[in-house]
């Protein structure tokens, strides 16, 4: 992959990535015929680094994360490619050897605080089950650290917490916590699933300082997915944006913002909340559905919500990412008239 | 798991299909296409047969001999036989046609029994709520705590034994559970919007009722009619086989299986086929309140999982 | 939570009230003198006098009621019409048969339910899933009575693996107990067990889809540590509630089995009062299933809230 970086304050990307995605391809067979959730997903997250993958629901982006854990259900579930972790190709793992990634190697925190948290199990065994499965920790040991990891994150109180019970903490309190059993193994690769999404504008911020703080400390690479342009724009360093299961954006947040290429980033910017509006649905600005799965339109999977079309191969071809400038690449054919051909072809 | 999630979302951008057909003919088309309700369908089609037109059907009366006690008793299932005969020379096809009509009755008649006053209390229970409200549950909950066999051996024990007191016994038994349904149907949709609107615009109660509410939860009172069938059956047999329920001379399939009991090593026949009878009723019923669950009411389990409610 | 208790147990006090109503009121709504009835044929002014003495019946109701229920409180429930022997001995001396009939089949409900329900629960849509399915469901529609008749003859008669009918107390021998038990706790429970089977299926189905289970997942644990520590567990919850309530159910099919398989325990003795007119006797017992009941549930309530954290009143 090209090291063209330009954008300033990225992370050092002169060392080997932590994550290497190639190609990855997610299908589903349905009753209606195969989903083609994830196609073709290609992209190197460096350690320290956080990448932003944003789209509407639908989009793939979710999926193609579960399937760096290996928790894509097969069948009815597909997964192709290749994800490198260390030198290693993680999708020919046996569910043994997933079972020592998850958790350990690469951890993930999900949306919902109030529904991701096992209602019957006190915090405490939450937050250290999987020490003693990954670090061979006795349970004291384990309790020990768990305190700790409760205090960073920000808990008051955290030994008398490892009682307490999920419905006893509020929201962003569970969200924490679930910070704290993503950190418990000192995970490489934190993935973040909409982890602001069900909490208040005041928490959301916290949690995203928090995340970033715990990065730097840990020097872990993080995906954080989002729906919300916004949210990203604050922690990410890199942007991808995904519609109908590929990337038709990628580029460094600033850039991403300061110079949209791809329509459908445009749409997504021109429907960021306005200040001071509390806005927690999903993006509507853009008119029209996300495409169905099972039947992609043909060529460009954008045009029927697409206001340009101004390429008469939209209609036929699926447009290939191509760069638009210095690491940023876009997937319309709109904007090539524009430009000379790009200098350097990307690898994909 | 993340497969539900997962596909959810894979599946998100799917639009709905919109089925124009009126809502009956989905009903019908959906129970069609499960084949199991469809069997159950033919079973009770059968039995509503023999219940209504057993007596032209049958090759003997209830209690014909088909010869001499001596030559003809407990003889196996033959051709002219084809479910044996019984110790008092009885042809016990003829008398197992002659007694789908007994579980037919009582079965319709207590359902009937409990599903219009459990009906009519969960109504008032859940409209009103308040005092009303838990007098009548509290009474439910006293009806509940008697497992349902013994109430009806009780009240039997009190009206006297006959296929009317039957009826009674096992209707008063499955009160309780219409009114719960009733009256959880009825919160739920008590409070809703067009609910509230009528009643501020001045509807009267009554017509509240009828034109708002009883539409609503009519789904959950026809599937837990349905399988409250299979279960008065079931008690029915039940009553009948301790001698509580239907009377001789008339035929039962509980009695016969109580007298098969006696011959059980000499006469298989006498207790299995009876036995066949009910549980194919029986399981009819169930597979079709299923079916109906499936198609009326997705979201609702069903009511025997959902609060341990049975007999 | 003290409070919740208290609540609790007042409300169950209530309904036991009204069940002593229509207990007391069983006796006399009989058309017609409900001793005259017992006597019968036996018919004897002198005996006929003391029974209905001995009844309180020619006392106005409400003191009747007063004096039954007062006397039923310090555990006499008045003698038999027949045997003249005190109910409350005749039942205590049932209780053990009734009792160890109900935990049987409880465990074999439970046992069987757990098993079959999880397993098409991991298995959804295979043909164990269907085959558990279509035993449920022919376990939920066959009548107990018949079962038992056929087990009977299988077993019992035709393999003569276990002993036909008949009660065994534990305290002469263990080992037969056990062999009698079989059969009869294996009826029960098999109808019981079909209705929780669907009920556990459809608990662990949807304790699978739950977000709790994919950050189980997330975090590399053990398949068996997923399901026993994380699905099990919540599962369980609702599942005892339904357990609770399924033993109305359950006595039920008790009354009948016993009948069926000559366990001489409260059912019998229930029916053979019915079939003697012996109402002093169907009151004790019908008040002693009831009275049990509503103690069971009280317990599955109290411990509902110490399973399932949520709960704290």
């Amino acid at each position: 992959m090209s090291q063209t970086q330009t954008a300033a304050e990225v992370p050092d990307r002169s060392g080997d990535p932590v994550l290497e995605v190639r190609d990855l391809r997610v299908r589903f067979g349905t009753k209606r015929g195969t989903a083609e959730a994830v196609n073709g997903l290609h992209y190197d997250l460096y350690p320290g680094e956080t990448l932003g993958i944003v789209g509407e629901s639908g989009s793939g982006k979710s999926v193609s994360t579960l399937a760096l854990m290996g928790l894509v259900p097969e069948p009815p579930g597909r997964v192709e490619g290749e994800v490198s972790f260390e030198g290693r190709n993680l999708l020919d793992n046996t569910e043994a050897q997933w079972r020592d990634v998850r958790g350990n190697d690469i951890a993930m925190i999900f949306q919902d605080p109030m529904t991701s948290l096992n209602p019957v199990l006190p915090i405490g065994r939450q937050v250290t089950e999987h020490m003693l499965l990954h670090l061979g920790m006795s349970q004291s040991e384990a309790n020990d650290r768990a305190v700790e990891l409760l205090e960073r994150v920000g808990l008051s109180d955290a030994r008398r917490r490892l009682d307490s019970y999920p419905h006893q903490l509020s929201g962003g309190m569970r969200q924490r916590v679930m910070i704290a059993i993503g950190l418990a193994c000192k995970p490489k690769v934190l993935i973040a699933d909409e982890p602001t999404t069900a909490l208040d504008v005041t928490i959301q911020a916290q949690i995203v300082e928090l995340v970033n703080d715990l990065q730097d400390e840990f020097e872990m690479g993080v995906i954080w997915i989002s729906h919300d342009l916004g949210v990203v724009a604050g922690i990410a360093d890199r942007v991808l944006v995904m519609y109908g299961g590929r990337v038709v954006e990628e580029a460094p947040v600033d850039e991403l913002y300061a110079d949209p290429s791809h329509p459908y980033t445009l749409g997504l910017l021109g429907s960021l909340p306005v200040l001071g509006r509390r806005d927690r649905e999903e993006l509507t600005a853009i008119p029209g559905l996300p495409p169905d799965p099972v039947d992609l339109p043909r060529g460009c999977t954008f045009r029927p919500r697409c206001p340009y079309q101004l390429d008469e191969r939209c209609e036929t071809e699926r447009p290939p990412l191509r760069d638009v400038g210095p690491a940023h690449r876009s997937a319309c054919f709109y904007q090539v008239p524009d430009q000379e051909e790009p200098g350097e072809a990307f690898d994909v | 798991m993340s497969g539900a999630a997962t596909t959810h979302e894979a599946e998100a951008g799917a639009p709905p299909a919109v089925d124009t057909r009126p809502r009956w003919r989905q009903i019908a088309d959906l129970l069609v296409s499960n084949r199991l309700a469809l069997f159950a369908l033919f079973v009770l089609g059968v039995v509503l047969l023999a219940g209504i037109l057993g007596p032209s059907l049958a090759p003997y009366g209830v209690n014909e001999r088909v010869g001499s006690i001596v030559d003809f008793r407990l003889r196996p299932p033959s051709l002219n036989h084809i479910f044996g005969t019984d110790e008092l020379a009885r042809d016990v096809f003829s008398r197992v046609l002659l007694g789908a009509r007994a579980s037919l009755v009582v079965g319709a008649v207590a359902v009937g029994i409990a599903l219009t006053s459990g009906t009519l209390l969960g109504l008032v229970a859940g409209f009103y709520g308040g005092k009303i409200d838990d007098f009548i549950m509290r009474a439910m909950d006293v009806l509940f705590s008697f497992p349902a066999i013994l109430m009806a051996i009780a009240v039997v024990a009190v009206l006297g034994p006959g296929l009317v007191n039957a009826m009674i016994a096992i209707g008063i038994v499955y009160i309780p559970i219409f009114a719960r349904v009733t009256r959880g149907s009825v919160l739920s949709v008590r409070e809703l919007v067009y609910v509230r609107a009528a009643r501020s615009i001045g509807a009267s109660d009554a017509r509240l009722i009828r034109r708002h509410i009883l539409p609503n939860v009519a789904a959950p009172i026809i599937v837990q009619t349905t399988i409250s069938l299979a279960f008065a059956i079931l008690s029915e047999a039940a009553l009948s086989f301790l001698g509580l329920g239907v009377q001789p001379p008339a035929a039962s399939w509980g009695r016969m299986l109580a007298e098969g009991r006696g011959f059980i090593q000499q006469a298989w026949w006498m207790a299995v086929f009876p036995g066949l009878s009910i549980f194919m009723t029986v399981l009819s019923f169930n597979l079709i309140g299923d079916a109906l669950r499936d198609v009326l009411d997705p979201h609702q389990r069903s009511a025997i999982e959902s609060q341990g409610l049975g007999v | 939570m003290t409070g919740y208790i208290v609540r609790r147990v007042m409300q169950a006090a209530g309904v036991l009230f009204g069940v002593s109503i229509l207990v007391f009121l069983l006796i006399h709504v009989v058309p017609g003198d409900p001793v005259r009835l017992a006597l019968g044929t036996r018919f004897d002014p002198e005996t006929y006098e003391a029974l209905r003495q001995r009844a309180g019946l020619d006392q106005p109701l409400i003191v009747q009621y007063f004096n039954w229920i007062t006397s039923a409180a310090t555990g006499d429930l008045g003698v038999s019409f027949r045997s003249g022997r005190p109910v409350t001995q005749m039942i205590l001396g049932r209780l053990p048969a009734t009792l160890s009939l109900a935990f049987g089949a409880i465990v074999v409900a439970l046992v069987m339910s757990f098993t079959l329900g999880t397993i098409a629960a991991l298995r959804q849509g295979s043909k164990i899933d269907h085959v558990a399915t279509a035993i449920s469901q022919f376990g939920i529609s066959i009548p107990d009575f018949w079962m038992g008749i056929l087990l009977i003859l299988l077993f019992g008669l035709q393999l003569d693996l276990l002993p036909p009918s008949g009660y065994v107390s534990p305290l002469d021998d263990p080992w037969r107990f056990l062999q009698h038990l079989v059969m009869p706790a294996v009826t029960v429970g098999v109808v019981s067990g079909s209705i929780l089977t669907r009920f556990v299926r459809s608990s662990v189905l949807e304790a699978l889809g739950e977000d709790y289970t994919r950050t189980a997942r997330s975090k590399g644990l053990r398949e068996r540590t997923i399901l026993v520590g994380h699905i099990l567990r919540n599962a369980l919850i609702p599942t005892i509630t339904v357990t609770g309530l399924q033993l109305a159910y359950l006595l039920s099919g008790v009354v009948v089995i016993e009948v069926v398989f000559s366990w001489s325990g409260l059912g019998l003795l229930a029916y053979d009062a019915v079939l003697d007119r012996d109402y002093p006797v169907l009151q004790g017992a019908v008040l002693l299933f009831a009275v049990f009941f509503l103690l069971v549930n009280l317990i599955v309530d109290l411990l509902y809230s110490y399973v399932d954290p949520r709960i704290r009143y």
